[in-house]
């Protein structure tokens, strides 16, 4: 179990997507929920939301950023190689529903490969989705095709001008709440971009969901890690979650609690990395 | 007999307290053989033993102390085994002073039996010196049994069917077998190996344990029926941390009890960075609440380099729920206690770190339902305490992933399973339920005893029917 199947690196090797055998969460798995991953026997235990799922072939499909040691050592595992344990699906699946108006589908960064499944869902639901997605420069922007095929629309930003609109997904996202009948917006990608689009949506009081990411040990509401403040009230991100109203997430707590192990995510990394070089 | 009263109870070596505060080795050391049999010596082989009253699952106590006592450890711990399969970690962490120990009749004039450490000794002596044969199996009844959870109801659970002949596995969120004796008790109080031990023997009995399933989530019971299982025993605990719903309870350096505890135990992050994950490390820490669970957080930040570790409790120290021996350990360590004084909110500062917490003193008034005395603020005592590191030790409730996903399960208003207290029935049929999901945070021995309880429900069921 938890084999490799398909490995493929995108964004300039900075993001790496897995295909992994496991046929009991590919069974379940519904968009928007994730599984806790860990590589090896002295691993840590980290949440990815999956990117796609076969049922026929009974395999999942995530897609991570390499960030720290542990998506480092992800990233060294090829195609054939196991991860020591997957634990899943884990979380509320998005609801998906036909929705009177249009749905539109913000993504940034590797909430993309996140976005995409929920796209496709929303789409097939019968709504008429319009998607935006963003990256910093060209050659880090993923998903591009797959995105365009789940949506019936798509804008694409980048950053710094490299390609397509130049500029952030906000600024998209504010024309299409002027000139379009937008009933529903979803956003996923790094905090400060969901809170942005909040802040947006908020003033034409169309509802949001965004997707929280964050830190997390068991994944099943034991221990407490994930706790975000939602509407005032504290919400385990791993069982209430992890989709949200966007409008009463406490975004500069998750931001804060996100940075808890800043000094030691980095001593871990460095370690790592003078140890590969070696 | 006068004499045998004078002999004092036999002290169990100890590594010193300002060494072992500072490491995560065990703390007590054990009794060599000579210890255990002129401890046991001391017993009176009464007829009408009190020591087996107070004791949850009525181990027959002078039998295996007069065993110990002649040398003869195998049969000792055979005679343990009859009730309690999981003798080794009993001996470790049961509350003594309020069973067995505290029932037997020499405590009434002195000291009583250390029964627990002699429990202790004979598990320790044949895991070391046993000759590993397995207890004999009855031939394959055919029929399979689906154990949710591997803590110690569900092993208990595990052991007494897979010897009954029937097909045994256990389904286990967590990647690790053990529940709570793996990612709860520390390495310090409860040795990881010999949990490892336990599950060993099990796999070796043949039973088989599924990891990272979260019956609910991964499979559900009723898949678990329709794959061909005739009977489940839900042993899930009760895992749900309780906070204090006070104003900042989430800045960063606030922990739940079960995650410090958690990435501590199960994930070795006092290990960091040998192990991946990480653990925050305080200089002042607090630990709110005086359970077992309160007494493991605070020693274990104190091994994690603290300068000093208080233990906040709103009650005094009378009501002190935790073992009396780790009270005494922890006090021994250094780990001051701040009784009657109850945290009213969190500080933070700029960065959303903790750096305090503002407390009210507390007086004690009437009894409560639970009959201890109420505590109640006394006005105008506010005032703060610095801290840079908190960890939440009130309690747990019932986690709902697994209920919830199980349609017919009757369900208690705090959302604990109901279950027949003689056999662990549940209202659904085939299903069995027992531990702290039943009883609400107990201990490791009423969660084993209902597992006895329960398998021997299960064995008639699979025998003769519901
Ligand atoms: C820190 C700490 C210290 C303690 N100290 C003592 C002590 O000194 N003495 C004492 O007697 N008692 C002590 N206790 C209490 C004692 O450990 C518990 O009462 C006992 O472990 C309960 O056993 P259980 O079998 O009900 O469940 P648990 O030990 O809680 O095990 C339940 C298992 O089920 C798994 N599980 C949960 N949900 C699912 C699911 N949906 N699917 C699959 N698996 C699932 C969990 O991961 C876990 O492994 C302590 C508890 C804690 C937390
Ligand atoms: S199981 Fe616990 S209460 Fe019973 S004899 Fe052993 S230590 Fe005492
Ligand atoms: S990750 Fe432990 S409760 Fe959510």
């Amino acid at each position: 179990m938890f084999e490799i199947v398909k490995r493929q690196e995108m964004a300039q090797g900075s993001v790496v997507l897995n295909e992994i055998n496991a046929p009991l969460i590919a069974k379940k798995a519904k968009p928007g929920q994730f599984v806790i991953l860990r590589g090896h026997e002295k691993g840590e235990r980290i949440p990815l939301t999956m990117a796609d799922t076969d049922p026929e072939k009974g395999t999942i499909t995530i897609i991570y950023q390499v960030v720290g040691k542990t998506t480092a050592l992800f990233k060294t595992l090829k195609e054939g190689d196991r991860y020591l344990d997957i634990i899943g699906p884990l979380g509320k699946p998005t609801d998906i529903e036909k929705v009177d108006g249009d749905v539109v589908c913000v993504g940034g960064g590797t909430g993309v490969a996140v976005l995409h499944p929920i796209t496709r869902a929303f789409k097939q639901a019968g709504n008429h989705v319009i998607a935006i997605i963003g990256a910093r420069t060209k050659d880090l922007l993923i998903l591009e095709d797959k995105m365009k095929a789940a949506s019936h629309e798509l804008h694409v930003c980048t950053d710094d001008g490299s390609y397509g609109h130049h500029g952030f997904v906000t600024d998209v996202l504010k024309e299409l709440l002027n000139s379009k009948n937008v009933k529903l917006v979803v956003a996923i990608g790094p905090v400060p971009m969901m809170k942005f689009v909040c802040n947006i949506t908020k003033e034409h009081n169309v509802k949001t969901l965004v997707s929280l990411n964050p830190i997390m040990v068991d994944g099943t509401g034991m221990c407490g890690c994930c706790r975000v403040t939602v509407g005032g009230k504290t919400k385990f991100a791993c069982v209430d979650g992890p989709e949200f109203d966007g409008h009463q997430v406490d975004f500069d707590e998750l931001t804060q609690r996100l940075r808890s192990y800043l000094e030691q995510e980095k001593q871990s990394y460095e370690l790592f990395k003078t140890k590969l070089n070696a | 007999m006068a004499k045998k009263e004078t002999l004092p109870r036999t002290p169990m070596p100890e590594q010193k307290p300002e060494v072992r505060k500072r490491n995560f080795d065990e703390v007590p050391l054990g009794y060599t053989p000579e210890m255990a049999m002129k401890e046991a010596s001391r017993c009176l082989q009464c007829k009408k033993p009190s020591c087996v009253e107070g004791c949850p699952v009525q181990v027959d106590i002078p039998g295996f102390i007069r065993y110990i006592k002649e040398g003869d450890f195998a049969k000792a711990i055979r005679k343990i085994w009859e009730k309690n399969s999981l003798p080794a970690i009993c001996g470790r962490v049961c509350p003594q002073e309020m069973q067995c120990e505290g029932h037997c009749i020499l405590g009434k004039k002195g000291q009583p039996i250390a029964i627990g450490n002699l429990e202790r000794f004979a598990a320790d002596y044949e895991r070391e010196h046993g000759t590993g044969e397995l207890p004999p199996k009855a031939p394959p009844t055919g029929k399979k049994v689906a154990i949710i959870g591997s803590g110690p109801s569900g092993l208990t659970v595990a052991g007494d069917l897979i010897l009954k002949g029937h097909e045994v596995t256990v389904f286990e969120a967590f990647h690790k077998g053990g529940g709570v004796l793996v990612y709860g008790i520390p390495e310090f109080r409860l040795p990881k190996d010999i949990v490892a031990a336990e599950l060993k023997n099990l796999e070796r009995l043949g039973v088989k344990f599924v990891y990272n399933c979260v019956v609910g989530k991964t499979i559900t019971i009723d898949e678990l029926f329709e794959q061909g299982y005739d009977a489940v025993f839900i042993g899930v605990g009760a895992g749900l941390p309780r906070f204090l719903n006070i104003p900042g309870e989430n800045l960063v350096g606030i922990y739940s009890a079960n995650e410090y505890l958690t990435r501590a135990n199960l994930m070795k992050a006092y290990l960091f960075p040998e192990y991946d994950t990480p653990i925050a490390r305080g200089k002042n820490v607090v630990v709110i609440g005086a359970g077992n669970v309160a007494m493991d957080a605070a020693r274990t930040a104190m091994r994690l380099g603290a300068e000093s570790v208080k233990i906040v409790y709103r009650r005094s120290r009378e009501e002190m729920p935790a073992r009396k021996a780790e009270i005494h350990h922890a006090e021994e360590e250094g780990i001051e206690f701040h009784l009657l004084t109850n945290p009213i909110e969190f500080l933070g500062d700029e960065n959303g770190k903790v750096r305090g917490m503002r407390c009210i003193k507390m007086e004690l008034g009437e009894p409560d339902e639970s009959g201890r005395r109420r505590p109640v603020p006394i006005e105008g005592s506010e005032f703060e305490m610095e801290c840079d590191l908190v960890v939440i030790a009130v309690g747990a409730s019932a986690n709902p992933v697994l209920t919830k996903a199980t349609e017919g399960l009757e369900l208690n208003k705090r959302g604990y399973i109901v279950a027949d207290p003689e056999t662990g029935k549940t209202k659904k049929k085939g299903i069995w339920a027992g531990g702290d999901i039943v009883t609400g945070q107990a201990t490791v021995i009423l969660a084993a005893g209902a597992g006895r309880k329960a398998s021997n429900s299960i064995h008639k069921y699979l025998t003769w029917g519901w």
